[in-house]
């Protein structure tokens, strides 16, 4: 690693202040910018560590919504009682996500500011249409997503919290690289009352969401619906791992099994 | 920009100016000469640097040291009690759950973490457990299963006994 001056401080406001230097960086989990910092695939001449910011923690239920602050880690949303009640299809997903050590220090806001191809968080912002809220504005999940490891987050600009609307139910399911145990595809799957979303997260440069099987579910909401449904493939990743057209096959599928996991609950 | 970072490592209260790119790991092994803690990959995948931060297991090649900073760190080195094995260290000798030994010391933090999260996991959730950890020698056939009688061997207070 390059060097770089470390802070940590205790407000929204100092955090802020200490990142608005030249090359400043929010460090949340640290889960990739640590890893990146060491490749010295990046260089940081500040690190601001938010562990300590008090406005970025808490998990509530209000009303229909289930709102999470930035810096709750996997572990806290996986182990929420207010979620498991809530939102069992969303911490389901956060104790899926990389393995226990990771949990243990990813951040939900961390994910979404990295915006991974191949995250889950993604699949669940977008597949429930949540609200990202930063210390600047709310963004609906549909703005904030713009390509591959890039957001609608501005310089300086940070996520504070996530608010959940809650469905009848869902759930996410991914088909794992059997290597790195990252998402090739992964399907979130919600059915409102008014309402179906879904969404795929690793199969494209990012989270993206697919109308026709939302309207094949939205008239009968099964496995069947979708199974046979077909997926382009033009414009999804292609890798050592999976073709273009292999990443498309598995779609269907791996939705079909996720409107199976909504409704077994 | 040195900083200083105290925490406490095994019950042990320590306070060191520090460079701030400081991994944790290298803080551990470097400065406080705790060698049981390895480095496997160094790209946080293998879980050989494996310690428990505040009662959580977390790689410490992915951690600032200044992170850990008003912490309690434990290691390998800090598991046994009174000069007696930490139960998941005992199970490990007697059910030979390693080979050449290089991730073990990561394994076994990562098994006492799993077996506080679930003192009493199925065979399916002990695999699902190591996730984080990779061990290139044993197929983690006899790791499973040390785990696993560790399981049953284990009194309630050596369950918490890291966290306190």
């Amino acid at each position: 690693m390059y060097a770089f001056d470390y802070q940590r401080p205790d407000t929204l406001q100092a955090a802020l202040a200490a990142a608005a230097v030249d090359d400043g960086a929010f460090l949340a989990g640290g889960m990739t910018l640590l890893p990146a910092l060491k490749m010295r695939l990046s260089r940081r001449s500040s690190l601001v560590d938010l562990s300590g910011v008090k406005e970025l923690k808490g998990i509530a239920v209000e009303g229909d919504r289930v709102r999470i602050g930035a810096m709750s880690r996997h572990v806290e949303v996986e182990d929420s009682p207010l979620v498991r009640k809530a939102l069992p299809g969303l911490a389901r997903l956060a104790g899926g996500i990389g393995d226990p050590h990771v949990r243990n220090r990813g951040t939900i806001g961390g994910s979404l500011a990295n915006s991974d191809p191949a995250a889950d968080y993604p699949g669940a912002v977008l597949g429930l249409g949540a609200t990202i809220t930063t210390n600047r504005r709310q963004i609906a999940a549909a703005d904030f997503f713009k390509g591959m490891f890039t957001t609608a987050l501005a310089a300086g600009e940070l996520i504070t919290q996530v608010s959940f609307p809650i469905p009848r139910r869902c759930a996410y399911v991914k088909f794992r690289n059997p290597a790195s145990r990252y998402a090739m595809v992964g399907v979130m799957v919600a059915q409102f009352t008014n309402e179906v979303r879904v969404a795929v997260t690793g199969a494209g440069a990012h989270v993206f969401r697919l109308p026709d099987f939302e309207q094949a579910l939205g008239r009968a909401f099964s496995p069947d619906s979708v199974l046979r449904l077909s997926v382009s493939s033009e414009g999804l990743n292609e890798d050592m791992h999976a073709t273009a057209d292999y990443r498309a096959s598995l779609i269907s599928v791996i939705a079909a099994r996720a409107v199976a996991a909504a409704l077994a609950g | 920009m040195s900083i200083t970072v105290s925490l406490q490592v095994n019950g042990r209260n320590v306070s060191e100016t520090l460079e701030p790119q400081t991994l944790l790991v290298d803080f551990l092994r470097n400065h406080l000469r705790l060698t049981g803690t390895h480095v496997g990959c160094d790209t946080s995948q293998c879980g050989a640097c494996v310690v428990h931060v505040d009662g959580l297991a977390v790689k410490s090649c992915t951690l600032l040291a200044a992170q850990a900073h008003g912490t309690q760190v434990t290691t390998i080195e800090g598991l046994e009690t009174e000069g007696r094995l930490h139960p998941v260290q005992e199970a490990f000798r007697s059910e030979h759950g390693l080979q050449c030994g290089f991730c073990t010391p990561g394994m076994i933090m990562s098994a006492v973490a799993l077996l506080r999260r679930n003192p009493t996991p199925t065979e399916a959730q002990v695999r699902e457990g190591l996730e984080g950890n990779i061990c290139r020698c044993t197929g983690y056939h006899n790791i499973v299963k040390a785990i696993l009688t560790a399981s049953t061997h284990m009194p309630a207070q050596s369950a918490q006994a890291s966290r306190s």
